[in-house]
């Protein structure tokens, strides 16, 4: 068995990172993909901490988690695209007024 | 599981993780996301949850992945060149997300991390017990996923459909405000 604090440390870390990304970068696609990594942390850090538990809960609700990142990747994806579509940029600095 | 292979996972999570933001192209940024997502599925599956861990290998890595490759291909990005923003906001950035670590690991740290230890059921992780729960504990839920992803599709597909007579009129609508500015 892996200790409860590995994963738990390993999880932080990549959600840090995930932070980091939405923080430095400015692509708004590569910030979409950090905040894929946020989740995908937390999904980790529920998993250990279910299995520690001997529940399934922690299952359940990563594939709860695992459904609305879908949703929310389309719905994301596609307003990138339209956003691109009138805008011709993905630089999140440029895309200041909100409407399109 | 053995804790050389923890090791190695860990190793390769955080690299490639790290490499989603480093990296200059979506497209090299995109892979190493798909190998942090295949390696925490494999160490989802080393923790005994095997139905979780394959989904995220063929729902995750597969499929929402290639939806990001797509739009990539499909906006025909140029490549970034130069450094994008200030430096002072990576460094701010940085330390901001050391700062993140440092927090969270303050909280993960053996002596503060308080959790009763069980020996997981037998059957733990398998589809049998997952969806038990999904279909008596979390029925409400379960269903509501399914609203909230018909929403999400048709969303999708109106948010990205291309409308000729609305861009037209959203593109001509800026360019009369500035003759009429002129004009004035």
């Amino acid at each position: 068995m892996i200790p409860l604090t590995h994963m738990m440390a390993l999880s932080s870390a990549i959600f840090a990172i995930g932070v980091a990304g939405m923080l430095i970068r400015r692509n708004i696609l590569i910030m979409f993909m950090s905040i894929e990594l946020m989740l995908n942390a937390v999904n980790l850090s529920f998993i250990a901490l279910g299995t520690e538990l001997g529940s399934m809960e922690g299952q359940a609700i990563v594939f709860f988690a695992m459904t609305v990142a879908a949703a929310e990747a389309a719905v994301g994806l596609a307003i990138i695209i339209a956003s691109f579509r009138n805008r011709e940029t993905v630089h999140a600095d440029d895309l200041t007024m909100l409407r399109w | 599981m053995q804790s050389g292979l923890f090791w190695f996972l860990a190793t390769l999570a955080i690299l490639s993780a790290l490499g989603v933001v480093v990296q200059r192209n979506p497209i090299h940024c995109l892979l190493s996301l798909v190998v942090t997502l295949l390696t925490i599925g494999v160490l989802f599956i080393a923790e005994g949850a095997l139905v979780v861990g394959f989904l995220q290998i063929i729902v995750y890595a597969g499929a929402i992945m290639v939806l990001f490759l797509f739009v990539i291909w499909l906006l025909n990005l140029p490549l970034e060149s130069g450094p994008a923003g200030p430096i002072a906001l990576k460094f701010l950035g940085s330390v901001a997300a050391a700062a993140l670590v440092a927090e969270t690991l303050v909280f993960v740290l053996p002596p503060s991390l308080q959790v009763k230890l069980t020996v997981p059921p037998p059957g733990y992780g398998s589809i049998d017990a997952l969806a038990e729960k999904l279909f008596s504990e979390y029925l409400v839920a379960f269903e509501v996923t399914s609203v909230l992803l018909l929403a999400a599709v048709v969303g999708a597909v109106a948010l990205a459909r291309r409308m000729p007579a609305l861009s037209a009129e959203g593109r001509a609508a800026p360019a009369q405000a500035a003759a009429q500015t002129e004009r004035a």
